[in-house]
């Protein structure tokens, strides 16, 4: 497990471009795979344009506890971008006029920004139905001052979201890093305690499934099914739904992908994968993701490649909801990964 | 033409065999998918059965495949070499169970 993120260590791939650049040159340069921008037009699905905006996906920074091998925001300790109470101000107040249901926090660690408790407290009084965090688990019980947290999400009927890559602790931390997996299961019982994940408890607690190497997700269902029986019966936990997402070729899981030689043949299951029902219901025709500096992308991965809407508006501070409906979304060969087999979002898969 | 008989690559291409033969790769292809759908077995066991068979007759391109079809479901590594073992066993004892013959003919040719 490398310890520090691909910025710190000056890696090539903390450059958006140089990543862009990979992803348009090699199989898809030689047109041997077709780019996802003619996959579309092959079927009158170009261009991508949004529909109602229903997710509002706010990642208030990328500091994290955690160096997990696979994450698309290059997210660790080591990393200072942090989302200010300025930011976090005119996101409330954007919340408060686009009619978006869902207030998604992720990072990075989101519960590692100092103003963390009072943007959910103040998130939970404007009206928005669904409150997600995104919680790596181990954060709970990391540091003293977050144990408290499972109450915390309680008293704010935040709906959390947490990672969990497999049912045994070798593959678990072969992709989060040692002693995570025992980490998550403390965690998980301590929100299992107040309430979280029980079974008809209004106390939402999702997990999120990514494969822990160069393969796609299985079948959501069935590996919901796994993961329950083997939650429950060897630990006793329960939750309520699993989401499968497919990791995406950027950042450090396309580092991995290349340092493995896995790369090409990633591409290709990818490509192979393509599920045209998919499309219609990626998550960037519903989402917008907002950088810890305000500004606006179609999803988290765009981010992370810093394409930037495709808008006159481009940070929250001027957001126009009429003008950002008009936009046109940014893609490139990474959108395959939401698009293979069942699909894949925030939200697990999007195909039935 | 590749330099070696078998190509990592030739895995993708195997849907191309109904090019020259379609009704035949089809009746083939349509089998198959129904054998490994969900039934009186799972379609998870019935993916470790594969490995382990994919193993006793040796073919490189079926591990490639169904190594990667257990990762997909979340299959151990020690469920796998278990199912590996299965096959194993089956294949060494069929050869061991032909010993019988070699004891019967080596007593009957013995005084």
């Amino acid at each position: 497990m490398k310890l520090k993120s691909l910025k710190k260590r000056e890696n090539e791939l903390a450059n958006a471009k140089r990543q862009l650049e990979i992803l348009s040159n090699g199989i898809f340069q030689d047109e041997e795979l077709p780019t996802f921008r003619s996959k579309l037009k092959t079927l009158n699905l170009f261009p991508l344009q949004p529909k109602i905006l229903e997710i509002l996906q706010i990642n208030v920074g990328y500091m994290c506890n955690q160096v997990c091998a696979h994450c698309h925001v290059d997210a660790g300790p080591d990393r200072k971008e942090i989302m200010t109470r300025e930011t976090m101000q005119q996101c409330l107040d954007v919340i408060k006029d686009t009619g978006a249901h869902t207030l998604d926090l992720t990072g990075g660690a989101p519960e590692m920004n100092p103003l963390f408790r009072w943007f959910v407290e103040e998130a939970t009084k404007v009206g928005v139905k669904d409150v997600i965090v995104r919680s790596n688990l181990t954060i709970i019980t990391a540091n003293k001052k977050y144990n408290d947290l499972p109450e915390f999400f309680k008293k704010h009927k935040v709906h959390v979201i947490s990672s969990m890559p497999h049912w045994t602790e070798g593959k678990t931390d072969q992709q989060r890093g040692d002693g995570v997996f025992n980490a998550s299961i403390k965690a998980l019982k301590m929100l299992n305690a107040v309430g979280y994940g029980m079974p008809n408890s209004d106390l939402k607690l999702d997990l999120v499934y990514n494969p822990s190497g160069a393969f796609l997700p299985g079948n959501q269902a069935a590996l919901e099914a796994d993961f329950k029986k083997a939650l429950s019966e060897k630990f006793n936990i329960h939750f309520h739904n699993l989401f499968s997402i497919t990791n995406l070729p950027i950042s450090r899981f396309l580092d991995y992908l290349i340092a493995s030689e896995n790369y090409e043949d990633y591409m290709y299951n990818l490509v192979e994968a393509f599920n045209p029902a998919a499309v219609k219901n990626v998550m960037c025709t519903n989402t917008l993701s907002v950088s810890w500096d305000g500004w606006l992308y179609d999803c988290d991965f765009n981010q992370m490649l810093e394409l930037k809407v495709d808008s006159p508006i481009q940070h929250i501070r001027d957001f126009n909801k009429k003008t950002l409906s008009k936009r046109t979304i940014c893609i490139s060969q990474h959108c395959y990964g939401c698009t293979a087999g069942a699909g894949s979002s925030c939200q697990g898969t999007v195909v039935q | 033409m590749s330099n070696t008989y078998y190509e990592p690559s030739d895995l993708r291409k195997f849907g191309t065999i109904t090019e020259w033969s379609e009704e035949l790769g089809k009746k083939f292809f349509d089998y198959y998918g129904s054998v490994f759908e969900e039934g009186a077995l799972s379609a998870r066991e019935k993916s470790l059965i594969a490995l382990a068979v994919s193993h006793v007759v040796k073919c490189p391109y079926c591990i490639d495949a169904y190594t990667q079809d257990g990762l997909k479901r979340g299959i151990t590594k020690e469920e796998m070499m278990e199912a590996v073992h299965a096959g194993a066993a089956i294949e060494s004892g069929a050869t061991l169970v032909h010993s019988v013959q070699m004891m019967n003919k080596y007593k009957k040719l013995s005084m």
